[in-house]
């Protein structure tokens, strides 16, 4: 129990250090502006962004970091889960893009849904559902929409195989 | 234009699209419901709202799209298009292939774009490599880019004609598209599917006699532009059939994240290529195109223009192409040049290496943008230091613009339904993917 208050306050020392916008930790990633949040602060740093001027959602996916071989490491003492859902938005006045990834746990794989910020949301957010299975809470029409409806399984999870079509080969065995 | 906050509680701002349930202009039934309203064999009133499919297999649905249509007589209410009917999992594959290999999977995507889904791949790439292509190569890339814009465009003529009864259209279309691939076969070997523009510049430079081909080019189309002025831009028919038709505002474009000539056809320009530069459109001199109503007209006039716009920056590529390299000579990232194969044992080396394991990318997270003939095409791109990507997701403009389709359709008869879809212009290799 220490251990974990030790770990939290920890967390909160390095999160003074970092910039924040819209309260979110701010990094840099290749010339983008990237804003770091969780499931609980997500919603809130999207709606601030938006009341800031970014009017306009421009993308939305997910990415399954389960066999990520590099590391990790999140500004603002953020813990990185396994799912990432990256949100990219857009200032039209300002001619300016964040990005906003934000942290999802493996165990409990549900964000709060942009739908009624951006109703543009309602398809790349359907996508995410299909590929990933990440649930977006309040999403008016949480479906699968590239794969079948009655599709078992999340294709672009990372423990999802590729598949391959059985070729037989005719040449000589493996026995020599 | 001002972009307020507070979204005003009429229909004119963007509430309309924001509704749910049974107001909404978004059909939001399954298919195994709708298959259950489906098998009721009785026979509905008069009045009573009927569940209408439309494709997968249909001409005018540019594909495989498919549509469910709730409607009240000819009229359509609600709307639902369902797509996925072409999805190959191009996302996954790319998580298998090299970056080096990378473009001949995108380039599949948006089929009659292609250049643009390499270029944004590429551009992703290079942003993750940190390396800067040379400037022969930057204004080939742009070159290719104007002119499949060209190409797109007119293929969106002969369909667009064909949809709405102006058959002749779709030979007069089909007939300058080829010109442009005649032109796209010299250079890259095909006519589509080109695997052209890749990480670290181009294939190849450009063959000998390429500006006589493209003056020969600049001087066909415009007569021929002028005739299709002649034959569907000032006709009556075309207008009544056309103006008015699938109206949608700026408000409503910008919520439903509508990029490309659906958004500039409501009166907002924003065009990537003025407002956030890439490659070398700095330097060149050209107009955004707008609309004023939003409607189907507005999305038609808006694409013939931007072909004359093209044309115009094709023009000042001709004067202003620069001599030099047409890829970036980094021994990790390029293959050697064939003779040095024969010379040096580390060409060799190297050859083998790109083609074998591919070049390895650095760590990160980047996102490349280009403006599609669709709208912006993205690539976001999360690399784990291998030489495949570790994630690849495009952001493909035709998916996300068929969101539109539902409220472009509400309340309008059914034989417009075909005139929206045509207008959207959806590809449907880039929306299933």
């Amino acid at each position: 129990m220490s251990d974990e208050t030790a770990a939290a306050e920890e967390a909160e020392a390095e999160a003074v250090a970092v910039d924040l916008r819209y309260g979110a930790a701010v990094s840099e990633s290749r010339g983008d502006v990237v804003l770091h949040a969780t499931v609980e602060t997500y919603l809130e740093v999207c709606s601030e962004a938006r009341a800031d001027g970014f009017d306009q959602l421009i993308d939305l996916t997910a990415v399954d970091y389960l066999t990520y071989a590099g590391e990790r490491t999140l500004p603002g003492g953020l813990t990185p889960e396994r799912f990432e859902v990256v949100t990219s938005l857009i200032s039209h006045v300002r001619r300016e893009r964040i990005r906003i990834r934000t942290q999802v746990s493996a165990d409990e794989p549900t964000i709060p849904s942009l739908f009624d910020l951006w109703p543009g949301s309602e398809y790349l957010e359907r996508e995410a559902f299909d590929m990933f299975g990440i649930t977006f809470a309040d999403h008016p029409d949480m479906s699968r929409v590239l794969m079948p409806e009655d599709w078992v399984g999340h294709p672009l999870r990372k423990d999802y195989a590729v598949g391959a079509i059985p070729v037989q080969f005719k040449a000589a065995s493996n026995e020599r | 234009m001002t972009i307020t906050d507070e979204t005003p509680e009429t229909i004119d701002g963007a509430a309309r699209v924001r509704q749910r349930g049974d107001n909404a202009a978004v059909l939001r039934l399954s298919e195994a419901e709708a298959a259950v309203i489906g098998s009721d064999a009785t026979t509905p009133d008069d009045d009573e709202r009927v569940l209408l499919n439309m494709g997968p297999s249909h001409p005018s649905t540019h594909g495989v799209l498919r549509l469910m249509l709730e409607m009240e007589g000819e009229t359509v209410i609600r709307s639902k298009p369902v797509v996925g009917y072409l999805h190959t999992g191009m996302e996954k594959q790319a998580e298998q292939l090299t970056f080096l290999q990378g473009c001949t999977n995108v380039t599949r995507m948006d089929y009659a774009s292609p250049f643009f889904t390499e270029l944004a791949f590429s551009l992703a790439t290079e942003k993750l490599l940190d390396i800067e292509v040379p400037e022969r190569a930057v204004w080939i890339r742009m070159l290719m880019s104007e002119l499949n814009r060209i190409s797109s465009h007119l293929l969106f003529m002969a369909t667009n004609g064909m949809d709405l009864g102006a058959v002749s259209m779709m030979i007069y279309g089909w007939r300058e598209r080829e010109e442009v691939l005649r032109f796209f076969e010299k250079v890259t070997g095909l006519r589509m599917n080109h695997n052209y523009i890749r990480p670290g510049g181009v294939a190849a430079d450009l063959p000998d006699g390429w500006k006589g081909e493209i003056e020969a080019l600049l001087e066909l189309l415009p007569p021929r532009l002028e005739e299709y002025d002649v034959l569907m831009t000032g006709q009556p028919i075309w207008r009544e059939r056309l103006q008015g038709v699938g109206t949608l505002n700026t408000d409503e474009a910008l919520a439903l994240s509508a990029t490309g000539p659906i958004l500039r056809s409501t009166g907002y320009a924003w065009d990537l290529r003025r407002d956030q530069p890439y490659l070398a459109y700095d330097e060149v001199d050209f107009d955004v195109i707008v609309g004023t109503y939003g409607d189907c007209y507005d999305r038609y006039a808006i694409r013939l223009n931007e072909v004359r716009e093209s044309m115009r920056i094709v023009e000042q590529i001709l004067d202003k192409m620069p001599s030099g390299d047409y890829r970036v000579q980094d021994k990790k990232v390029t293959p050697p040049p064939r003779i040095r194969i024969d010379q040096s044992m580390e060409a060799l080396i190297h050859h083998f290496k790109i083609f074998t394991e591919g070049f390895k990318v650095p760590e990160g997270e980047a996102y490349a943008c280009v403006e599609s003939p669709r709208g912006e095409l993205g690539i976001y791109m999360v690399s784990d230091g291998s030489s495949t990507p570790y994630r690849m997701h495009v952001r493909g403009p035709s998916f996300i613009n068929v969101q539109t389709m539902p409220h472009l359709m509400r309340d309008s008869l059914i034989a417009d339904a075909v005139a929206i879809i045509s207008s959207v212009d959806p590809i449907m290799g880039e929306v299933d993917r």
